[in-house]
């Protein structure tokens, strides 16, 4: 095909030595006129430092998100890209492929679709980018016969993310998979019909090391944990010392201890103060062969986290500070209390208001009674230091503490 | 004849098992530890004696179909036919066999897919949509990437830094492109221009008012038509009221500048996860290859690089360092902006003595 528009910003951005998306799109662009047109309002945004997508109306039959429409407000320049929507589509959890299901991927694409695909977008989606109102449903119904569904997208649950975890990392400390699929597959009506306040994501990380950020990017983040003792191979650590010297050792493991809990013997042996270990991952990090997480692991789950808009930056929080993962009941609880609070949010939540804004605004305190969780110092950094609350119901609540531990320690 | 439209199967998130490395499926759950043989390359050691290689490699995140075939037959020619994909866009090749990775590396060199983004390098930026797709950009997303990334190759393909470092980049101040270590990101600096003729036809005027952080907008009368009108003193220019009501354009060629933000950390080694901090700000928006931001970016991964301590984050060496030190050593200005003053701010301030001088 005849090259239809000059691109000198664009081209530059071919040379250089990262792999250029201009290269892959003047590739498409010589195969479709979309790409061609698309190239050449991508360069007249570049050359006017605007953009003139706007949204709209595309949906699928039977489900209300999931695409994302974008239609040209440049189109009598560029009327071949004059609708260039995204389909999102879900990835399984840690984003493994075979080559004959990319591939698939590719032929459903260049027959349907512009043949551009990003992989992923930051929502953790395949992002099937460059498709008309027309052949959205046939593209979505070849996608969704290889086995794969729609994502998230508007006021609704959120396709989700975890970390490549169990399948190849010796950190993971739950089944990350399975819970993902387990949580988000609970939730595929509220994923594909938005009907909540705002968004809400799930992100599932196999250790503290969080590699998913869920603990900024999710409403719900379902982190690996472990509650015993750091596995200690002694032999290795010798190994250790001996490869890295003393000198590195304490520098770089002991002394970079978050809570000081670790001391290097004389005979080059670790000693751990496991019950004020707060399973940072650092000597676990740097000690790959002699140290790993405990045998005793579970998830600790935090709830609210968000980027700035509206009321600022907000952090997940702790709301259980532990959790076994392991048998169906496992499962089951924990997919019961994220329907519990998905539900309490769509109750209480203003229009827009993401989940972690709506605590910031009732109080966590106000939030846990309403789904239903005991308060625990483990969810604080540290008790309330200013004195403006009303205490009249303080035996109550003292009550209820010492009723909990009263029957810990039945048990025990 | 009559064409029935196809029910959608609603099965969700697909299982990852059968399209996962036999290896990963074999050893899952009973991985022993780890090492990295060289940059970009992951060595994996089971329980049970099984090994894994995994070759890491950068990619354009947009790819044509064309690249992803390309990359398949690499992954079958010179793998095992199974890849996968991190949060940052790197593509995974796993092997069975160490004695091939070498052949691998080389076939990546020639195709032009950098090999590294493992353990203390600078992996890919996370990025957005920018002017390629978004309803609301202010600048682009992949060009920006890609731009930087061409000037930081060489941290990519190296493991030089004190520990790993993440970037991000954004469009706007929504920042889908998330926290890091050094986020590049839209700040608007001019409240939205009203195109009032539209607002009645676009806008549901009560949920834009109720978007604004700053409660800055309110209903008005404007040439006899329903409008929105802006109170320009209180107006922060965050762009919220943009997205619920196109006709507030809040995207200036001119005005709308990037800033650089530093010290984001998600994970929780060693030091609890932070926020990442205002260091720059009114750098020009200027595609096609941001030579100002990215020297700025540039000069603050080498002080950092050049004064961290090994295993520190750039947040973490911040902390240790302190502030009067990290706009010492990048010479960047410290003004007015840089202190706080939203919600929370007074725990932004120092209540202490502790000043380095």
């Amino acid at each position: 095909m005849k090259k239809k528009h000059d691109t000198p910003n664009l081209d530059q951005l071919e040379s250089g030595p990262w792999p250029s998306f201009v290269t892959g799109f003047k590739r498409l662009a010589e195969k479709n006129e979309m790409m061609s047109d698309l190239l050449g309002q991508l360069e007249y945004s570049y050359a006017n430092k605007k953009g003139y997508w706007k949204g709209g109306t595309v949906s699928v039959m039977g489900y209300g998100g999931g695409v994302i429409p974008r239609f040209s407000e440049v189109a009598d320049k560029f009327p071949a890209s004059k609708e260039f929507h995204t389909l999102r589509i879900m990835p399984p959890p840690g984003m493994h492929y075979d080559t004959d299901i990319l591939r698939k991927f590719c032929d459903v694409w260049d027959e349907h679709g512009s043949g551009l695909l990003a992989l992923h977008g930051q929502s953790g989606d395949m992002m099937f980018q460059g498709c008309t109102s027309e052949k959205v449903q046939d593209a979505f119904d070849a996608i969704n016969e290889l086995g794969f569904d729609m994502g998230g997208a508007g006021p609704s649950v959120r396709t989700s993310m975890s970390c490549v975890g169990a399948a190849r990392c010796e950190h993971s400390c739950f089944n990350e998979a399975v819970a993902h699929r387990t949580v988000m597959n609970s939730f595929t009506d509220d994923l594909h019909r938005p009907a909540l306040p705002y968004k809400f994501k799930f992100k599932f990380s196999g250790c503290p090391n969080d590699c998913m950020n869920s603990v900024q990017r999710s409403d719900m983040a379902v982190i690996g944990t472990w509650r015993d003792e750091i596995q200690v191979k002694p032999q290795e650590v010798k190994a250790f010392v001996e490869k890295k010297g003393r000198q590195y050792v304490i520098d770089n493991v002991i002394t970079r201890c978050p809570t000081r809990c670790m001391t290097l013997k004389d005979d080059d042996s670790i000693d751990i103060d496991n019950r004020n270990c707060v399973r940072c991952m650092h000597c676990i990090n740097v000690m790959t062969k002699a140290l790993s997480p405990g045998k005793d692991r579970g998830v600790t789950i935090l709830v609210g986290g968000k980027r700035t808009l509206k009321i600022g930056d907000l952090f997940g929080t702790v709301i259980v500070p532990f959790k076994k993962l392991q048998s169906a009941e496992d499962y089951e609880s924990l997919v019961e209390l994220a329907e519990t609070i998905i539900d309490f949010w769509a109750e209480n939540g203003l229009e827009h208001e993401r989940c972690g804004e709506m605590i910031e605004r009732i109080g966590l305190a106000n939030f846990l009674e309403g789904v239903g969780l005991d308060v625990e110092p483990a969810m604080v950094a540290q008790p309330r230091s200013n004195s403006f609350v009303r205490m009249d119901t303080w035996e109550e609540e003292a009550d209820k503490w010492r009723e909990r531990h009263a029957e810990k320690e039945g048990v025990m | 004849m009559q064409n029935t439209v196809r029910q959608a199967i609603e099965s969700g998130v697909p299982d990852p098992f059968p399209y996962m490395h036999p290896l990963m499926r074999r050893n899952y759950g009973q991985w022993d530890w780890h090492e990295r043989p060289r940059p970009g390359v992951l060595h994996h050691v089971s329980v049970q004696g099984d090994e894994i290689w995994t070759v890491r490699a950068g990619t354009q995140r947009q790819m044509d179909t064309d690249t992803i075939r390309k990359l398949c037959h690499i992954a079958d020619e010179y793998g095992d036919g199974y890849v996968r994909f991190t949060i940052r866009s790197n593509i995974e090749f796993m092997l069975g066999d160490g004695d091939r990775v070498a052949a691998l590396i080389e076939k990546l060199g020639e195709e032009g897919f950098p090999v590294g983004g493992t353990g203390n390098s600078m992996s890919m930026i996370a990025h957005t949509q920018g002017f390629l797709h978004c309803d609301i950009p202010a600048t682009d997303a992949s060009g920006v990437a890609k731009s930087m990334m061409d000037a930081l190759h060489e941290e990519f393909i190296h493991e030089q830094m004190p520990n790993r470092v993440r970037l991000s980049t954004s469009c706007c101040q929504i920042n889908c492109g998330g926290q890091a270590d050094i986020s590049i990101n839209i700040q608007h600096t001019k409240p939205p221009k009203i195109n009032h003729d539209m607002v009645a036809n676009i806008c549901e005027r009560p949920s834009v008012v109720a978007r604004c952080p700053v409660a800055a907008i309110r209903p008005a009368l404007v040439n006899g038509r329903p409008s929105l009108e802006v109170d320009e003193k209180k107006c922060i220019c965050c762009g919220a009221c943009y997205p619920p009501c196109p006709p507030m354009q809040i995207n200036d060629p001119e005005h709308s500048k990037l800033a650089i933000w530093v010290g984001g950390k998600n994970s929780n080694a060693r030091s609890k996860p932070s926020m990442q901090k205002l260091v720059a700000a009114g750098l020009p928006n200027n595609p096609p290859r941001w030579p100002e931001a990215t020297a700025v970016v540039k000069n603050i991964l080498q002080c950092y690089k050049d004064d961290a301590m090994e295993w520190e984050r750039l947040g973490e060496w911040i902390d240790r360092i302190g502030w009067e030190r990290f706009f010492a050593m990048t010479d960047l200005p410290f003004t007015r902006f840089h202190i706080d003053n939203w919600s929370g701010a007074r725990y932004t301030l120092n209540h202490s003595t502790h000043i380095r001088f």
